[in-house]
């Protein structure tokens, strides 16, 4: 199987509420997948299952060759997990969580333990009960990235870290790719998946919205353009690709189709550009644009 | 951490009460404004608390009617008062473990004399835990910031934490003087001792508040505190068996209650003051500390682990024994102090019958050694419940475990759901074998005489033969996780039918086969009786049953909160 996860028209039913509606996710083996989607679309729950922790009502699954309900104990030695929510016990220490959950999947690298409890500035003596959530979200890290497993699954790992960490983790993820490990990383930031994956996955309510990598996903993505130009930017509103375009005297911003961005800028440029600010378009803003008006089209 | 003081949070504007002069009273938090809020969050508290404190007080209600109406049904006759004061009631164990015998000749005297420990600990207790709750409880996992960012005072959560705890005190004195009452004490003398009782629960509110300042963590505030109650008896035990060191009686609130005599004919009603006085004197001190320090800061440091784990914890049997190793430890010391204190007990029974009445009255019934038998095999039945409280808490566990997502992390290892529960059940199950050998091994020490060897083993095998009963209690509970896990508490409610059951099953005159629902029923008395195995066998097999029918749903049910 060329696929370390594989799942098809995956369906779960939590009483009145449908967490998952035909979800489709396929992660191709030494890839980094983005596993995107806003709070509450299934994310959590599509890891659970693929975990074996929850059994989907229909669909199916396929987690490294094997069926993640019935073999869970022997795909389990095979990878590592950091939950999006992280739990530990109040009373033991970071240090001790992390060799627990290491010894857990059968041993884990002292030299690489080390080298993480550096680079992300933990202190492994503090008991779990003080730790801030960004640093519980490190524990679990370290405890993942220094067992020597084929697939990582991560649930919203960045959620509680500073930038400073994020960057740390971000490397990590790079040599991660480098050694040919596959990682599933769920996130609701565009810009951190843009940065890290080789493909991603959007879902929305429980169902795929899109899949594909991000060169096929460029026409979901818009700028925001914020310009101070020398003269009055006319000519603007012709350009293909532009939207919700205000002009007020020598200032302007729009929104332009990412693959549009070129073309813009040629033109400002042509008259003289004083300030520029562009920024991508969060998630939520992406799905408000794509979505709220037409019923989602579920791509396979 | 360190304590440091810092310009207040509200009121105080830009003055830097680091550089003042400490100030003699906590008026840095900015007067009355300090207090804001706090019937809002008295409110909070009630609400919270309104299971918890009633079935405490609820326990201490049951325990003064049973104590007292045993009293009046069992020792009617001051006759028979003056007796067990002559005999049970001199021994240095139970004067260490219930307090001198002064006025154990009176009904209430009697009635109050077994309650002063049992009542101290349990309002001594609930009162730290009430306080600490509201307290450190709310500020350690950030909800108090929650709440001082709105309008509320730096005193608004320590003042409804220790105003709850006091009401509780307050709404104990009628009910302890009621069950006294009940079984035909005078009113006055009732409420005397009430009232003592409360007041020693104030004591336990004001240390509560101080601790509650010391450390970043609630569970050690809460473990200080309640260390704090344990000396408080130990000085209390020391004084009263050993005349040379008496004095130690006066530093503990306990001494003063046992002290405050209040079925003799002159009451010490001064011994009112110093409890009051130490309320005080703890409350200004908890509020002055509370005053200079930072949210979520404690004076003492908090402690660090170890920077790696041992070679023990590195399964799910080592990480179940790490969680349920403290909570085993404390009942490890109760079952052996319990069980210590039992064996003692029974040689005040053998001074008891061998009065000449007595002893003819015992030759009838079927001699002395069946009156011993039998109070100890009555004592052993009721360790049985206890040891199911145990076992279902410890179990529940595992539950916890799951709600609070910690399994998860573990369950996305190779440890699967069988080996996952089976760690939290033999931790559990061993845990209660543990406990019944300790209080067997004790019960027989504490006995003591020539044949020490003889009664240990025999009050093993007595401790040992309730486990089968208990055992089921564990099925129940692990049934319920694997098939019902939201209604897993229902395993408390169905522990406290079957003790009704087994307690007011005389009195109600139930149906045997309404008694034979539970399986405690079914515990043959092991003490001077023929012992039939079949019973423990059938027991045994029924938990076993039940337990595999929850693992059964464990395995097939989805993991998490919902």
């Amino acid at each position: 199987m060329d696929n370390a996860i594989s799942a098809t028209g995956l369906v779960k039913q939590f009483g009145r509420t449908r967490a998952l509606d035909g979800l489709d996710l396929h992660v191709a083996t030494g890839e980094v997948h983005g596993f995107l989607g806003p709070n509450g679309a299934g994310k959590s729950t599509t890891i659970r299952v693929l975990l074996g922790l929850l059994r989907a009502d229909e669909g199916t699954a396929t987690l490294l060759s094997g069926d993640p309900w019935r073999d869970a104990t022997t795909l389990h030695r095979r990878l590592a997990y950091v939950p999006g929510d992280v739990n530990l016990w109040p009373t033991l220490s970071g240090g001790e969580v992390i060799d627990l959950l290491g010894r857990l999947r059968g041993g884990l690298d002292p030299v690489r333990r080390k080298d993480l409890l550096d680079r992300f500035d933990l202190d492994p003596r503090k008991k779990a009960r003080t730790y801030s959530k960004g640093n519980r979200q490190k524990v679990a890290l370290v405890a993942a990235l220094a067992s020597d497993c084929e697939l990582l699954i991560l649930d919203e790992p960045t959620s509680g870290l500073d930038p400073l960490m994020e960057q740390v983790f971000a490397d990590c993820i790079q040599a991660e790719r480098k050694s040919g490990r596959t990682v599933l990383l769920s996130s609701h930031i565009l810009s951190e998946v843009e940065a890290l994956c080789d493909r991603v996955s959007i879902i929305r309510a429980g169902r795929t919205v899109e899949t594909g990598t991000l060169a096929e996903l460029r026409h979901l993505t818009r700028t925001s353009v914020t310009a101070e130009l020398a003269g009055p930017g006319d000519g603007v509103a012709a350009i293909p690709g532009v939207y919700d375009l205000v002009a007020e005297g020598n200032r302007l911003t729009c929104e332009v189709d990412t693959v549009k961005l070129d073309e813009l800028l040629r033109h400002l440029t042509s008259v003289g550009v004083r300030s520029l600010t562009s920024q991508p378009p969060t998630l939520e803003e992406l799905f408000l644009r794509h979505y709220e008006q037409d019923e989602p089209a579920v791509t396979a | 951490m360190t304590s440091t003081r810092r310009a207040p949070a509200r009121g105080g504007g830009t003055r830097t009460a680091d550089r003042a002069p400490a100030p003699a009273a906590p008026e840095s938090g900015g007067g009355q404004h300090s207090f804001v809020g706090t019937g809002t969050l008295v409110r909070l508290a009630l609400r919270r608390d309104r299971l918890m404190v009633p079935i405490w007080l609820g326990v201490l209600f049951l325990l003064t009617i049973m104590s007292s109406l045993s009293v009046k049904d069992l020792f009617g006759s001051a006759a028979s008062r003056d007796q067990l004061a002559g005999s049970a009631g001199a021994t240095p164990a139970t004067v260490a473990m219930y307090g001198p015998s002064w006025d154990v000749g009176t009904l209430g005297g009697l009635s109050t004399w077994k309650m002063n420990t049992m009542g101290t600990v349990l309002l001594g207790l609930v009162s730290i835990f009430v306080v600490t709750r509201h307290t450190r409880g709310d500020e350690e996992p950030g909800r108090l910031e929650l709440i001082r960012a709105g309008v509320a005072g730096r005193y608004s959560a320590l003042t409804a934490g220790v105003l709850v705890a006091l009401l509780t005190n307050v709404v104990s004195i009628p009910l302890v003087a009621l069950g006294l009452m009940a079984g035909s004490v005078g009113a006055g003398p009732s409420f005397g001792y009430a009232l003592a009782l409360a007041l020693v629960g104030f004591v336990f509110t004001g240390l509560a508040a101080l601790t509650a300042q010391l450390t970043e963590s609630s569970r050690a505030a809460n473990g200080i505190a309640a260390a704090v109650l344990a000396v408080a008896f130990l000085l209390r035990a020391l004084g009263d068996t050993t005349s040379q060191i008496s004095w130690l009686d006066w530093l503990s609130p306990l001494g003063w209650l046992v002290r405050f005599r209040a079925f003799a004919p002159q009451p010490h009603w001064w011994l009112l003051v110093p409890p009051v006085v130490a309320l005080l004197a703890l409350l200004v001190a908890g509020y002055l500390l509370a005053g200079r320090r930072d949210l979520g800061a404690g004076l003492l440091p908090a402690r660090l682990g170890r920077p790696a784990a041992s070679r023990l914890l590195s399964g799910p049997f080592g990480l179940a024994w790490r969680l349920h190793r403290g909570t085993l430890l404390g009942w490890s010391i109760g079952f052996a102090v319990l069980g210590a204190a039992l064996g003692s007990v029974s040689n005040g029974l053998d001074d008891f019958a061998a009065s000449k009445g007595v002893r003819d009255m015992l030759q009838a019934l079927g001699g002395q050694q069946a009156l011993v038998d039998s109070y100890l095999s009555f004592t052993m039945a009721l360790a049985a419940l206890v040891v199911a409280v145990y076992l279902v808490q410890s179990l529940l566990r595992m539950r916890g475990e799951e709600t609070a997502y910690r399994a998860e992390p573990v369950l996305a290892t190779p440890v699967g759901r069988l080996r996952w529960a089976a760690s939290h059940v033999t931790v559990a199950v061993l845990g209660a074998a543990w406990l019944l050998v300790l209080m067997g091994l004790f019960a027989g020490l504490g006995r003591g005489g020539d044949d020490v060897g003889h009664q240990i083993g025999r009050l093993l095998g007595a401790a040992l033969a309730q486990l089968p009963a208990a055992l089921v209690l564990a099925g129940i509970t692990i049934a319920l996780i694997g098939l019902l896990p939201r209604w897993s508490v229902a395993a408390w409610g169905l522990l406290g039918l079957f003790v009704a059951i087994g307690q007011f099953g005389d009195l109600l005159k139930l149906d045997q086969r309404v008694r034979d629902v539970s399986p405690f029923t079914h515990t043959p008395t092991v003490l001077g009786g023929t012992v039939s195995a079949t019973p423990l066998i059938v027991l045994s097999l029924v938990a076993i049953a039940l337990a595999a029918i929850g693992l059964l749903g464990l395995r097939r049910r989805d993991i998490g909160a919902a």
